[in-house]
């Protein structure tokens, strides 16, 4: 593998004795966009400001194309960081400038062009990022999203070789959040910068992203590309990437959860972006009544367990929602019909009753489990997407976990 | 033991807090002198300077004339009422002028500016910290003390002088509406005094303490705002505490201030 852009080695850094970076090992290499995941506050932002100067850690090193940071002082120093450019969260633009003022900002205090030139430069990339008549507005007339493009504009407009985003999405609509991803990833195409990019977008980062880094407790648990995280089997990672807690009580209680709609309007915004179908796949317990009238266990330990099953059996970017007492709904992203039969065709291998333990031994029915399937594509409605999926259920997926 | 320990503990505690003001006196020396150097970095920031000459000097003239002629026609009226009792009201002109040449011009004049120009400096930079703006500038390889802090100094050092000049002048005026004008002493008596008692190191001692509240001013206020993330507390909370800490301390300083270089002076 060629040489890392960035190398962090063993970097901590403590804040009034909390120590937020406790070693963090981490190559960033040229040319490609590496995502940081990792629960809020867990200093995902400290670990991005080290980066370019604004913070400087307590023990280790950052080494930059060659030269270590952390030694390195003065012009050296300037002219390596004048090669970075960051947005931050909150696009801490200029209130008391106008647009204009604020993306020409950089290229004219650095000096070197003419005034033609600035407004030349500073308008192609109001251009680029449909800014169209705005120039004269300040921030506080803007919306939350014509910020982050102003601030993106202002982050490219000195053609960096590194673009540090922090939570360029925060805040953001599902549509707006596209098209801020859609910027970031055509930019770098386009430009061929080195992007590092800290976001809570999952599984939309695994998309664009050629590496992904995950931020845990102080330390880098997991750094590789989105394909070789897909398959990895940390509890930490998974629990972080499916946006999912285990529940530590016995009986935890399980509540349909209605938001699943909101996630089928986040997943049809993608797939009209990328131009790809997606599944939708309702897996019933058909005979959880009879079952339970065996005295297996209360329903919703059972469904639980079952649907705790399930989720290990899927893809990172998968979701699997409860949407009733005896029903999961499954989004497989990227997934056209024929591939979510080989899912539920993986599922009816993989799911046995040995491992839902409440209902191993009875002498009553076996638990039957139907799936419905759907591909979405064009414009799907939720809700008429999920009763076509359960008016064609397919018997030839029914399987009996017991 | 027990009485070592009874000794040292109170002069740790002295020693710890000596040594934290020391430490503090010691990084507004450095933020003073990095400002100061950095005026003169090229290419120079000729057009924030004037920007700056404008707001923190030509739009607190009205505020400093206003508050100029009506201390002139107080010391008119105390001066006057005192002196005649002596039958010495001819010398109310020298009496007027000196008070605010050597004292009340420079000491109002840089008091009045702290509470217009030094707490806006105060917020403004407190607000761009905490939104990260001054972060930005680092990160565009900006030096925000250059960009922010040195045409603000620049701009003080040229137009609290002058300032200061036209507070002196506007009160010997406010002294005449008084003392001439409304109690009667003769205008020529007045002028004459004032003529005759006011020397040239009198005006140059005005200027250098203006001066020196200058460096006062700013570097307390910017500094307080620079630094308002340092503070107990955040925010906008964080912004009001630094901005009212600047005004505070500035104004206490300056009045300290002026007691030395007055008994230097003298």
């Amino acid at each position: 593998m060629t040489t890392p852009l960035i190398q962090f080695k063993d970097v901590s850094k403590a804040f009034n004795g909390n120590r937020v970076l406790q070693g963090i090992d981490l190559d960033i290499y040229q040319g490609q966009i590496t995502t940081i995941i990792g629960k809020s506050g867990g200093g995902k932002s400290v670990l991005l400001k080290h980066i370019i100067g604004l913070l400087e850690p307590d023990a280790g090193c950052i080494i930059i194309d060659g030269h270590d940071l952390t030694r390195l002082r003065g012009r050296p120093r300037r002219l390596l960081l004048r090669r970075f450019s960051y947005m931050f969260q909150d696009s801490a633009l200029f209130d008391s400038m106008t647009v204009f003022e604020n993306i020409a900002l950089p290229i004219e205090e650095r000096g070197g062009l003419k005034a033609n030139e600035i407004k030349a430069r500073v308008q192609a990339r109001m251009r680029d990022l449909d800014l169209g008549a705005i120039d004269e507005d300040y921030p506080s007339q803007l919306s939350g999203g014509m910020k982050k493009r102003v601030a993106l504009a202002r982050a490219l407009v000195t053609d960096p070789e590194v673009v540090l985003f922090d939570e360029p999405t925060t805040g953001l609509d599902p549509i707006r959040k596209n098209n801020v991803h859609n910027m970031i990833a055509e930019y770098q195409q386009k430009l061929g910068f080195t992007a590092v990019l800290i976001s809570h977008e999952i599984p939309d980062v695994f998309y664009f992203s050629q590496r992904v880094a995950m931020l845990h407790e102080g330390r880098i648990i997991y750094a590789g590309t989105p394909h070789e995280l897909q398959q990895l089997n940390d509890p930490v990672v998974n629990e972080f990437v499916q946006g999912f807690e285990r529940p530590s009580g016995t009986a935890a209680e399980i509540v349909p959860d209605e938001s699943w709609e909101a996630q089928f309007n986040e997943e049809m915004a993608r797939m009209q972006r990328h131009r790809v179908p997606f599944a939708l796949v309702v897996l019933t317990i058909e005979n959880l009544e009879d079952v339970l009238a065996t005295g297996s266990g209360e329903p919703q330990g059972l469904t639980r367990r079952f649907t705790d099953q399930v989720r290990r059996q899927l893809r990172l970017t998968d979701t699997c929602t409860l949407i009733g007492p005896n029903s999961i709904l499954l989004l497989l992203p990227f997934t056209n019909l024929s591939q979510a039969k080989m899912v539920c065709g993986k599922l009816r291998r993989a799911l046995n009753g040995n491992e839902i333990s409440d209902i191993q031994s009875h002498e009553g029915p076996c638990l039957a489990v139907s799936a419905g399937l759907a591909e979405v594509a064009g414009n799907g409605h939720p809700e008429r997407t999920l009763a076509h999926a359960l008016a064609h259920k397919e018997i030839f997926y029914q399987f009996s976990v017991c | 033991m027990t009485t070592l320990t009874l000794i040292q503990t109170p002069l740790a505690w002295l020693g710890q807090i000596a040594l934290a003001r020391l430490r503090l006196l010691g990084r507004y020396a450095l933020f003073f002198l990095r400002s100061f150097v950095l005026i003169f970095s090229w290419p120079l920031p000729v057009a924030k300077i004037l920007q700056q000459t404008y707001f923190i000097g030509m739009k607190s003239v009205s505020i400093i004339c206003l508050t100029a002629v009506f201390i002139g026609m107080v010391l008119g009226l105390h001066g006057y009422y005192t002196l005649v009792k002596f039958g010495s009201e001819g010398v109310l002109g020298a009496a007027v002028a000196l008070t605010l040449i050597r004292e009340l011009g420079p000491v109002l004049t840089a008091i009045m500016l702290i509470g217009r120009a030094g707490s806006a400096m105060a917020a403004e930079l407190g607000i761009m910290r905490i939104s990260e703006q001054i972060d930005a500038l680092e990160t565009m390889d900006i030096n925000p003390i250059r960009f922010l802090v040195s045409p603000k100094l620049a701009a003080t050092l040229i137009s609290l002088p002058l300032l200061t000049a036209m507070a002196d002048v506007v009160g010997i005026i406010g002294g005449y509406l008084t003392g001439v004008l409304l109690l009667g002493i003769s205008p020529g008596i007045y002028f004459a005094r004032v003529e005759s008692s006011v020397a040239m190191a009198d005006v140059m001692g005005g200027f250098a303490k203006s001066l020196v509240f200058a460096v006062v001013i700013i570097t307390v206020c910017c500094f307080k705002g620079y630094y308002t993330h340092e503070g107990d507390e955040h925010g906008a909370k964080g912004v009001s505490i630094s901005t009212t800490s600047a005004v505070v301390v500035a104004s206490v300083l300056v009045l300290i201030t002026n007691y030395i270089l007055t008994s230097l002076l003298l």
